[in-house]
């Protein structure tokens, strides 16, 4: 099945990136844009069933795909 | 003395690491490649700067993942000083053998140019050979940085931590020693350039000793880490290196 994990910068965690985009909006006359933040999004497809995928997706952003320190994450299944 | 160097796809600093240890210092090195899973016996280990894998996903993350880094870190445990520079520095975060993480640089460039450094603690193995100008002053030294992500980020908590315990080992600072907001080259928390572990033997900096390490290059400040290192080794004898 398809699994999408979506990483962010914890709250806190300064963001240069989307601070440069919000810059970035608000030139082109976005002024409603604010607190633009930048993440990062992996998709895949993983075997076996929906429980099972969650928990080992969860292992894989444990171990290697968020930094914990700065990074938080939420895994989205199907 | 035998330093082992690490080779990751995409290290390009270890050549450079190498001619210091041989050429200007007169000891002797290994090349080990990320792939191997022992370690030669070796008196320190350097993680050398550069772009391993790219620096995708996030600087360090998959080198950390490198079958060498088990050996690494068991070194590391036992007591082997290991140094980390530049993308060292980054891998050794990611591997969680120094606090913290890095982010892009505040900029939002890639700051390559030379940098004042306080050093604040010279009682490290890394850095002893500055410990002469005793009840003076932090000395003030001058190495290269280059780099995209050394924006050095810890929590309020660890932050403290790291103060306490003196193991904030480098600050970017100004030519006077001061450590304002204009004198960071990247947005690091507290001007940090570079920590070391609990128990002295792991140091991380993001500036590049070995760039600056003979006058030829514009510089010698950088060559203080490799004698410290050397002193240390001499004082403590090979198998007590905390």
């Amino acid at each position: 099945m398809k699994v999408l994990v979506h990483i962010m910068l914890k709250e806190g965690v300064l963001d240069p990136q989307g601070k440069a985009v919000e810059h970035a909006l608000r030139g082109l006359g976005f002024a409603e844009a604010s607190s633009v933040r930048l993440g990062r999004l992996v998709e895949m497809d993983v075997a076996g069933d929906t429980a099972t995928a969650r928990e080992r997706v969860d292992s894989m952003c444990r171990q290697l795909l968020a930094n914990p320190v700065i990074e938080r994450y939420q895994i989205e299944v199907g | 003395m035998t330093f082992a160097i690490v080779v990751f796809p995409g290290s390009n600093c270890d050549r450079d690491c190498a001619h210091v240890v041989a050429d200007v210092c007169g000891q002797s090195f290994r090349f080990v490649r990320h792939t191997e899973s022992i370690l030669p016996t070796a008196d320190i280990v350097i993680l050398p700067g550069g772009f391993s894998y790219g620096d995708y996903l996030r600087a360090g993350a998959i080198a950390r993942r490198s079958p060498i880094m088990a050996e690494v870190a068991e070194f590391a445990r036992k007591g082997g000083l290991l140094l980390g520079i530049c993308n060292g520095f980054q891998i050794l975060t990611e591997a969680g053998l120094l606090p913290g993480a890095f982010l892009r640089n505040a900029s939002l460039r890639f700051e390559c140019r030379d940098v004042t450094l306080r050093v604040e603690n010279v009682s490290t193995p890394f850095t002893c050979a500055w410990s002469g100008n005793k009840g003076k002053l932090a000395p003030i030294v001058r190495m290269p940085i280059a780099h995209m992500d050394g924006n050095y980020y810890v929590d309020g908590g660890t932050l403290q931590t790291l103060e306490s315990e003196r193991r904030i080992v480098f600050r970017y600072c100004d030519a006077d020693g001061l450590t304002g907001r204009t004198a960071n080259p990247n947005g690091s928390i507290a001007n940090i350039a570079g920590v070391c572990n609990e128990a002295g033997n792991v140091l991380g900096l993001m500036p590049h000793p070995e760039r600056c390490a003979e006058a030829l290059l514009g510089g010698t400040d950088g060559r203080c880490i490799f004698e410290s290192i050397e002193q240390w080794k001499q004082r403590k004898g090979k198998n007590d290196c905390a």
